[in-house]
């Protein structure tokens, strides 16, 4: 687990999820701006739409690895002892891995 | 004036002397090795490029813990009619209010100061006085996108 998000590819995921979240975010405010969602029924809908949920999807693994990367190196900084550090890096990665079960969770019911 | 043998860390955890790179790795280095530290954060004046280092660590970490939130939420909202107006009658309340005004504060500065860091990348805005001024553009720009939410939160 330790060689895949690392040190040059840790840094690629960090910049090109960015990249990725700073449109999908201009795209969720244009949407929003155009199309104010106060019902149910329309929330529903929109996000069902494939192309939303296909958004939300690369959204939530841009997310999950950004977060991996920058809480990693905040771990990195701060917590010592070493042995702490990886009780927290490990217990960090297994949260990650729910967060993106709930998330494929929720994502799939709204397929119905 | 030599420097130590050994390679250990010194008691502030940086390498020693004798492990430090170039020509200059002499003298220098062994006063660089018994430098003073000095780290009162409150009576440090931080300049404004150190004020949007930290403030993207800070905004990234409550940003971190708004994510399992923002995910209950996101649930709730789309489970069933019963769930959405649960949701958007919590905004309704001043303390949901305010917590997302804290993160919609964090957003901002976390995404300006990303931008500013992926512009540092290609080299735009290094030198130090255009990196001041876009500093100072991040901070205050993240306060003023918090005042905006502000507005239409109240």
């Amino acid at each position: 687990m330790r060689t895949r998000f690392t040190g040059l590819k840790a840094w690629w995921v960090q910049r090109v999820s960015a990249v990725y979240m700073l449109l999908f975010v201009l795209f969720v405010l244009y949407s929003f701006a155009s199309q104010p969602m106060r019902a149910f029924p329309q929330w529903h809908a929109w996000m069902a739409r494939p192309v939303t949920s296909v958004a939300f999807l690369a959204f939530f693994a841009a997310l999950l690895g950004h977060m991996w990367v920058g809480m990693r190196d905040v771990l990195l900084d701060y917590a010592r002892p070493v042995a702490l550090r990886q009780v927290l890096l490990f217990a960090w990665a297994f949260g990650l891995l729910g967060l993106g079960l709930w998330l494929l969770w929720i994502l799939l019911r709204l397929q119905g | 004036m030599t420097p130590p043998a050994d390679q250990k860390l010194d008691a502030s955890g940086n390498r020693s002397a004798s492990q430090l790179p170039g020509p200059r790795a002499g003298a220098d280095a062994v006063a660089l090795l018994h430098r003073p530290v000095f780290l009162d954060l409150m009576r440090i004046q931080m300049p404004v490029g150190a004020l949007t280092s930290i403030g993207h660590r800070i905004s990234g970490v409550v940003l971190v813990a708004s994510v399992p939130i923002a995910i209950y939420l996101l649930g709730l909202s789309l489970r069933d009619e019963t769930g959405f107006s649960q949701v958007t009658a919590l905004f309704t309340r001043f303390a949901v209010k305010a917590a997302a005004l804290v993160m919609v504060w964090a957003l901002a500065q976390h995404v300006l100061g990303g931008v500013r860091h992926l512009l540092t990348d290609f080299e735009i805005g290094s030198p130090l006085r255009v990196a001041r001024r876009t500093a100072w553009f991040v901070n205050l720009a993240g306060v003023a996108v918090a005042l905006i939410a502000a507005g239409v939160l109240w």
